[in-house]
C-alpha cells in the first residue's frame, strides 16, 4: 500500500496529526490545535510533546498548552525562532504534522500552596496558563505576571484573567501594561505582607534566573520550567542534561520543572547555545532557498517508499 | 553437484575466504558499508569448507539454534533461496545477524575446525544468503493461514521485539509493535551506524514483517502515551512483551562532563544515525564535528562512535579505555577495522576531568594511567589508578560510551512489575515471564547491555512462552495465590 504523500498515517493507513486549527495570535506566534487523541487524553499541566515537521526534520520539544480529551486535540503555541519553529509556523489548518509524540516529562506538582505566583515571559505565558488553571482549581490564590517585549507579543492575557485573582502585564518598551520587567512586579509583590507560598517561572533563562535570585532570600518554593535541547525525550540520549543541586538530571524525564534555587543556570545557558552556529546556517537556507529547506516534494517520498519493496 | 563430493581432506585444504572490504583509508571518509559481502562463487567455496559433521557443534554456539550445517549444505548445492528459507526457520533477520553477531564468540567458536584450522565463516555465509534473497526475490515465509483474534503488544521495535513479533505473527497472532521514536529498529536504527548495518537493509526486513501482518505504531511511548495496564485492559491486548532495551546512558560523574562538546554515545550516534546529522544542513539535526575526538569506553558502541567521528572528519579519533586491549568487550573485527582506519587506542587510561576553553567547550581530557589488578567477578582484570600519573589529551569532542542502565519509564508506571536493584525487569528463567500476569520481557531491559542476537533469542523464547500462556491461560502466580489477574 504505497503512501501517496507526506501525510503521516497510522497502521490502518488513516491520516494522523491533522492540524485542526492554526492561527497567528501575535507576530511569529502561532496557535495550533492538533488531532492527537491519545496525547490529549493523558496530557497534564507542565508536560510537553516532541514533534517533527518533515522527514528530515529535527525533533523539538514543545509544551502542551491544553489537552482536550473530549475532542482528542492538543493545543500548542509556537514562536518561530529557530528553523523548525519557523517552518512549523508555515503550516496551516488542514496540514499535517510529520510526527508528534507524548505526553512527555513529569506533570507539574499541584497542591494548595496558598498564594501562588505564575510568572511568564513571551511564549512562556502559553505554558504557564494550564499550570495557573490547575493551581486555581486546587484552591490557590493565583497571581499572574505576564511579560513581553511589546504589546503585540502579549499572549493569553484574557485566558489568564479568566482564571487568576490578579494579573499584571509588563512590556519592555512600555507599549502596554507596566513598563519594565516581570521581576519589577515580583519585587513589589514581595514587599507585601502576604508573601507568596509558591512561585513558578516560565520563559527566557535570564528571566527565570532573575526570579530565582529574587525569591531565594525569602526561601519561597520556586520552580522553573527548563527548555533544553532534546532528541528522544525519553531519557535515552542524555542531551538535555542539566545540573540541579550539584547532580546531573535529565530534563526530559526528571523535569522539565526544577527547584529554581538549585539550578545551575549558566551551564544551561551555555548548553542551549551549543548549536547556534548550525541554527544560523539552517535559517539562512530557509530564508534564501525555501524549497530546499521545505519538504513539499511529495514525489521523492513516494519513490523512497516504493523502493523499499 | 560434484562439489558435495569433495573429500574431507579436500575441504580442509580450502583456505578461509576473506571478506572483501572497502580499503581503510577510503572507507574512513564515507558511511558506506565496510564489508562488501561474498559473491556466489566465494560463498560456495567457503561453504565447501564445512565438514558437515554428523553431530554439529556450531548449533550449540548459536543463541537461536540456526540449523547451520543444513543451510551451508544448501549453499554448496547453490540453492541460495533454499538456504535463506532454512535460516529463517530460526532467525527472521539473517541480514542483520550476519552483520552484527559476534560469531567468533558463538557459532564459529564451537566450529570443529577452530583450533587446528580456521572456523567456517558462518556469519559471512548467513549474510550472503540473506543479501542474495533480498536481491533475488523473496523466499516464502510460512505464515499461519488461520488468524486468531488474540492481540499481542510488543513494546519496542529493537531486536528482541522484532524477533518476538516475527514468531507470533507466523503463529496467527495479531501483533502490534509500539515504538517511542519515529522510526523502527531500536538500537539497529539509532545506534548501529550505516557502515556496519545499512538502513535500507533494516527497512527491508521491517517491511517484510509488515507484509506478514505485523502492525507498527511509531511515536507511541508505553508508560506515557498508554500504560501497560491500559494495553492489557481497555486496549484489548492479551499479552504484552517488553523489549525496551537499555536506554539510559551512564556517565562517569566526573567534573566537566556537562561541558559543551561532551556527548553520550547514544546522543552522538542518534544524531548521526537516526537523525542523519551527517547530511546537515540537508537534514535539520546538527552535530559538532570534532577535530580531536576522544571516545571513552571499549565496547562495540565505543568503536561505532569513534569510527563515526573519524568519518565525520576528525583529524584524530582516540579510544580511551581503562583496561588493556585484551579486556575490551568490543568484537575483535571492530577493533581491527578501527585500527585499520587510523583510530588511536589509548588503553590503560581513564579520564578524571574534562577541562573547558573560555567559551565553555571541552578542550582537554585529563586522564590517569591505570594498571591491572586481580581479576574481578567477571574474570577480567580490574583497572587500578596509578597515583600521580595525570596527563592531558587534547579533545574538542568527547563521547562517553561506557554503557547504559535500564530506563525506568515503564517500571515506574507499571504496578506489580518487579525489577532488580539495577532496574532490570526480573523474569522467570527462559520463558520471559515477569512478576505481572500477561507481561513478558526480554533483551537488554532484562539482561543489561548485551548483543543483538541474545536479545533476539530472548524475544523468541518469550514468543513461545506467550503462545503457551494464551493456550493454557496458566500463570505461575495463579497457583501461589498471588492474584494479579486483570
Amino acid at each position: 500500500m504505497p503512501r501517496l504523500s507526506s501525510i503521516p498515517v497510522n497502521q490502518w493507513n488513516r491520516p494522523m496529526n491533522l492540524i485542526l486549527h492554526a492561527e497567528f495570535i501575535a507576530p511569529d506566534i502561532k496557535k495550533f490545535v492538533i488531532d492527537a487523541p491519545l496525547i490529549a487524553r493523558k496530557a497534564q499541566p507542565g508536560q510537553f510533546v516532541i514533534l517533527r515537521v518533515w522527514e528530515k526534520g529535527e525533533r523539538i520539544p514543545i509544551t502542551i498548552v491544553d489537552g482536550d480529551a473530549v475532542n482528542g486535540a492538543v493545543t500548542l503555541i509556537v514562536q518561530g525562532l529557530g528553523k523548525t519553529t519557523r517552518q512549523m509556523n508555515l503550516l496551516k489548518t488542514g496540514d499535517y504534522l510529520h510526527d508528534i509524540v507524548g505526553p512527555l516529562g513529569q506533570a507539574t506538582h499541584i497542591e494548595n500552596f496558598g498564594l501562588a505566583v505564575c510568572i511568564s515571559g513571551g511564549v512562556g505565558t502559553a505554558e504557564a496558563l494550564p499550570i495557573a488553571k490547575a493551581l486555581k482549581a486546587a484552591g490557590n490564590n493565583v497571581i499572574s505576571i505576564i511579560g513581553a517585549r511589546q504589546k503585540a507579543l502579549v499572549i493569553c492575557e484574557a485566558e489568564m484573567r479568566a482564571v487568576c485573582d490578579e494579573v499584571f502585564v509588563t512590556t519592555d518598551d512600555g507599549s502596554y501594561g507596566q513598563p519594565g520587567l516581570v521581576t519589577d512586579v515580583l519585587k513589589t509583590i514581595l514587599t507585601r505582607e502576604r508573601k507568596p507560598d509558591f512561585v513558578l517561572a516560565v520563559g527566557p533563562l535570564p528571566m527565570m534566573q532573575g526570579v530565582a535570585e529574587m525569591t531565594r532570600p525569602f526561601a519561597i518554593k520556586t520552580m522553573v520550567s527548563l527548555n533544553s535541547i532534546m532528541i528522544d525525550g525519553t531519557g535515552m540520549c542524555g542531551g538535555c542534561r542539566a545540573t540541579v543541586g550539584g547532580k546531573t538530571v535529565f530534563v526530559c524525564v526528571d523535569g522539565p520543572e526544577f527547584d529554581a534555587h538549585q539550578v545551575n543556570f549558566s551551564e544551561i545557558a551555555r548548553r542551549q547555545k551549543q548549536f547556534s552556529e548550525h541554527e544560523k546556517i539552517s535559517i539562512d537556507i530557509l530564508n534564501t532557498q525555501p524549497d530546499k529547506a521545505q519538504h513539499q516534494c511529495r514525489l521523492s517520498k513516494v519513490i523512497s517508499d516504493t523502493s523499499l519493496t | 553437484m560434484s562439489a558435495i563430493l569433495l573429500s574431507k581432506k579436500e575441504r580442509m585444504a580450502i583456505p578461509r575466504q576473506p571478506m572483501p572490504e572497502q580499503p581503510p583509508l577510503i572507507r574512513n571518509r564515507n558511511f558506506n558499508e565496510v564489508n562488501l559481502g561474498y559473491d556466489a562463487e566465494t560463498a560456495v567455496r567457503e561453504a565447501q569448507r564445512c565438514l558437515d559433521c554428523p553431530r554439529p557443534t556450531c548449533i550449540d554456539g548459536c543463541p537461536v539454534s540456526i540449523k547451520i550445517p543444513d543451510f551451508i549444505r544448501l549453499i554448496v548445492a547453490r540453492d541460495f533461496l533454499g538456504a535463506a528459507r532454512k535460516i529463517k526457520e530460526d532467525n527472521l533477520l539473517p541480514s542483520v545477524c550476519g552483520r552484527v553477531c559476534p560469531q567468533e564468540e558463538q557459532c564459529e567458536k564451537t566450529c570443529v575446525l577452530k583450533g587446528k584450522f580456521e572456523p567456517v565463516s558462518i556469519g559471512r555465509l548467513e549474510r550472503f544468503v540473506a543479501d542474495y534473497e533480498r536481491q533475488h526475490g523473496q523466499a516464502q515465509i510460512a505464515v499461519s493461514a488461520t488468524r486468531n483474534a488474540k492481540k499481542i503488544a510488543i513494546v519496542g521495535s529493537g531486536p528482541s521485539g522484532l524477533a518476538c513479533a516475527s514468531d507470533l505473527v507466523q503463529w496467527g497472532y495479531d501483533v502490534t509493535i509500539f515504538e517511542a521514536l519515529h522510526e523502527f529498529g531500536g538500537v539497529l536504527i539509532y545506534g548501529i551506524p550505516e557502515f556496519r548495518l545499512p538502513k535500507a537493509i533494516l527497512k527491508y526486513e521491517i517491511e517484510n514483517l509488515r507484509c506478514m501482518g505485523v502492525r507498527f505504531e511509531a511515536n507511541f511511548i508505553v508508560g506515557k502515551t498508554m500504560t501497560v495496564d491500559e494495553l492489557l485492559g481497555p486496549a484489548g491486548f492479551v499479552a504484552v512483551f517488553l523489549g525496551v532495551g537499555a536506554g539510559l546512558p551512564w556517565f562517569m560523574n566526573i567534573p566537566g562532563e556537562n561541558l559543551m562538546g561532551v556527548y553520550s554515545a547514544n546522543e552522538f550516534l542518534t544524531r548521526v544515525n537516526l537523525m542523519r546529522a551527517y547530511e546537515f544542513p540537508e537534514a535539520d539535526t546538527p552535530i559538532r564535528i570534532g577535530k580531536k575526538v576522544v571516545v571513552v569506553g571499549g565496547g562495540n558502541t565505543a568503536m561505532d562512535a569513534v569510527r563515526t567521528a573519524k568519518r565525520l572528519g576528525a583529524e584524530s579519533a582516540t579510544i580511551v579505555y581503562r583496561r588493556s586491549e585484551v579486556e575490551m568487550p568490543a568484537r575483535i573485527e571492530e577493533v581491527h577495522h578501527a585500527k585499520e582506519e587510523g583510530i588511536i587506542f589509548q588503553t590503560l587510561t581513564n579520564p578524571v576531568e574534562f577541562i573547558a576553553d573560555e567559551q565553555g567547550w571541552v578542550k582537554t581530557a585529563r586522564c590517569l594511567q591505570m594498571g591491572l589488578g586481580e581479576p574481578g567477578a567477571d574474570g577480567r582484570r580490574r583497572p587500578i589508578p596509578i597515583q600521580g600519573s595525570e596527563f592531558d589529551i587534547p579533545a574538542d569532542l568527547v563521547v562517553m560510551a561506557i554503557g547504559n542502565g535500564s530506563n525506568p519509564l515503564i517500571s515506574r508506571t507499571t504496578a506489580d512489575l518487579q525489577c532488580n536493584k539495577w532496574g532490570n525487569i526480573i523474569v522467570s528463567d527462559k520463558n520471559g515471564r515477569t512478576s505481572k500476569r500477561g507481561v513478558f520481557a526480554g533483551g537488554d531491559i532484562v539482561s543489561g547491555g548485551a548483543t543483538v542476537i541474545l536479545a533476539m533469542g530472548a524475544g523468541r523464547d518469550a514468543a513461545r512462552s506467550i503462545d503457551e500462556f494464551i493456550k493454557t491461560n496458566q500463570w505461575e502466580s495463579d497457583t501461589t495465590g498471588d492474584n494479579t489477574i486483570v
